[in-house]
């Protein structure tokens, strides 16, 4: 399982500019990220190559983030490899909160995390069908 | 010691009331006779002192106002000749000139009475040693309780404010046994405590005296453990008195009001209309036995509601409730009285924090619009929409059940609200009036 930064934006212009700038300024690079927006606020959802830098720079910017967990799962890279994740996580009982995709693609793969409700089952789900799940340390060399 | 007089503190109310009637017809008397001001505000309104028959007669004369203080800067509603005028107070003013207050040796006399009251009903007797780190000054609060210490017979340690290193050794070697201050800086000063290791049974600290700022219970709480004391509030204005115009007493439920001194009133801060017992609005003062600086129907601004209750500590005099806001942050919205406190008191629930929000008021076609905003805090934070949206709700609904309206919430980022130097800025209001 691996480790994501979520950070409370409000719904203003520029502030997502700004949020990414004190990231780069800090060295920190953003691996994967997506946005969940509402009409007056967003959420930035993003997996970093230096979390504790982040959330560290962001708070003292007076931003609210939070730390949470999410799967990275390897997933075929072929019409239908995410259907039969998503299949097999239906099958198990596991409720899927939110998706989205890796930048970087490691060999024929493409790399999907997922916010489940239930981390552990989901992950035994994974295994169980002999999908690969990608660690922390392994998302920053890819 | 439970009271410092019986005699007054616990009168009979029919006794009290007899009492008061002839304070104020003897101050409208004073106050016709002597301040131009009010004459000719009674003149204005076809008043005379005989027209002073009953207490409920108060309620026709007209309300004196922060602003009437400041229009007679600094002395024109003094009501005796400045050779009899002894002392001189004067408020802290954020704007412009203070408000300036005068006392006769009497009313020196009568405010000594009274806080003598004030530091028995927290606990003090002649063996305490009081440690009295208000400001002495201008600002009626190390006066006007040391002079109480004295009569008391107790010690009084004059030590005013600031310099927290010398009060915490002064307090330890001098074997303090009550500290009158802030209800802010005692907090501050349980910290420098934890700090320099000194620990509260390494005191003979065990009363507190706080006021001259609005606290909470919670506040109250915090500092009874941290100081390991009874915190005891205490309210008082410099243009009724100073502090000692109402106490705690040992039940911590409500302040009494010395009601053979003044007359309390509470008042519909939008109409003037008074109203009953348990109703929260305006707090109004009349003083009784003022001779330099009397006071008729003086609007305090502080939002309260009175308590007539006989109370188990045997006083007789009505209790006021901790003050609840300001009146001039009130606003009202489609008929409804909102203040920004009844917004804090929701939102305390879901923080951890003090929390931060701001109320902005709009008119949309002929509709008033609420729109309160809330800082996001980690407490609030998730990163599922879902989540977010469940709590906005809740607390949407909460605000809504207590303030009797609809309201638009909308989280902001933190710190986008804007702090202002000392009070914070709660209230936006946009609707035009013409």
């Amino acid at each position: 399982m691996v480790k994501q930064l979520s950070v409370f934006l409000e719904n203003s212009k520029g502030r997502l500019a700004h949020m990414t700038r004190i990231l780069s300024d800090a060295g920190v690079d953003l691996l994967a990220l997506s946005i969940a927006d509402t009409t007056d606020f967003g959420i930035l959802r993003a997996i970093v190559t230096d979390l504790d830098k982040a959330v560290e720079v962001l708070k003292a910017e007076a931003y609210t983030v939070a730390v949470s967990e999410v799967l990275a799962v390897m997933v075929p890279d072929k019409p239908g490899g995410l259907a039969d994740v998503l299949r097999i996580m239906n099958d198990a009982d596991i409720g899927v909160e939110y998706l989205y995709s890796f930048v970087r693609k490691p060999e024929e793969s493409a790399l999907i995390l997922f916010k489940v409700d239930d981390i552990q089952r989901a992950m035994d789900a994974m295994q169980h069908n002999g999908l690969r799940m990608v660690e922390q340390e392994e998302l920053l060399k890819i | 010691m439970k009271y410092w007089n019986e005699t007054y503190e616990c009168m009979k109310r029919s006794d009290l009331e007899r009492i008061q009637l002839e304070r104020l017809q003897a101050t409208v008397n004073h106050v016709y006779k002597n301040v131009p001001f009010y004459r000719t505000k009674m003149q204005q309104a076809g008043l005379s002192p005989a027209d002073i028959r009953t207490l409920d007669d108060l309620e026709k004369l007209p309300f004196t106002t922060k602003q009437d203080l400041r229009d007679n800067y600094p002395f024109g509603l003094f009501a005796v000749p400045q050779s009899e005028v002894v002392r001189i107070h004067a408020s802290s003013g954020t704007t412009g000139k203070p408000i300036v207050v005068g006392y006769t040796k009497k009313d020196i006399d009568a405010w000594s009475e009274l806080t003598a009251r004030c530091l028995v009903a927290a606990g003090a007797d002649r063996n305490s040693v009081v440690q009295i780190s208000y400001g002495y000054g201008l600002f009626t609060g190390g006066l006007g309780l040391h002079y109480g210490v004295e009569r008391l017979g107790a010690t009084v340690v004059p030590m005013s404010a600031g310099n927290t290193k010398k009060q915490l050794m002064l307090m330890k070697d001098f074997g303090t046994t009550l500290l009158a201050c802030t209800p802010s800086y005692a907090l501050y000063l349980a910290e420098e405590m934890e700090h320099s290791g000194i620990r509260p049974e390494d005191l003979r600290l065990r009363y507190g005296i706080f006021g001259a700022e609005p606290w909470t219970e919670g506040m109250r709480r915090k500092i009874e453990e941290r100081l390991g004391i009874r915190a005891t509030d205490i309210y008082g204005l410099s243009e009724v008195m100073g502090p000692g115009v109402s106490i705690e007493c040992e039940q911590q439920d409500g302040l009494h009001i010395f009601e053979d001194h003044f007359i309390p009133e509470i008042i519909d801060p939008s109409t003037g209309a008074r109203q009953d017992y348990g109703t929260t609005g305006e707090l109004v003062f009349t003083s009784l036995t003022k001779e330099a600086f009397p006071v008729i129907r003086y609007r305090t601004r502080d939002l309260t509601n009175l308590n007539n209750k006989p109370c188990a500590c045997g006083r007789t005099h009505v209790r006021m409730n901790r003050i609840m806001g300001r009146s001039d942050d009130m606003l009202i919205i489609r008929g409804v009285n909102v203040f920004p406190t009844q917004v804090e008191s929701v939102l305390t629930r879901y923080s951890d924090v003090e929390p931060q929000y701001l109320l902005v008021v709009d008119r949309i076609g002929n509709l008033d619009v609420l729109e309160v905003q809330i800082e996001m805090s980690q407490k609030l934070f998730s990163d599922e929409v879902r989540r977010i949206e469940e709590v906005r709700r809740k607390i949407g609904s909460d605000l809504e059940s207590v303030l009797g309206l609809g309201v638009n919430l909308k989280l902001v980022e933190p710190k986008s609200i804007e702090r202002s130097q000392g009070k914070a800025k709660r209230v936006i209001d946009n609707r035009k009036y013409d």
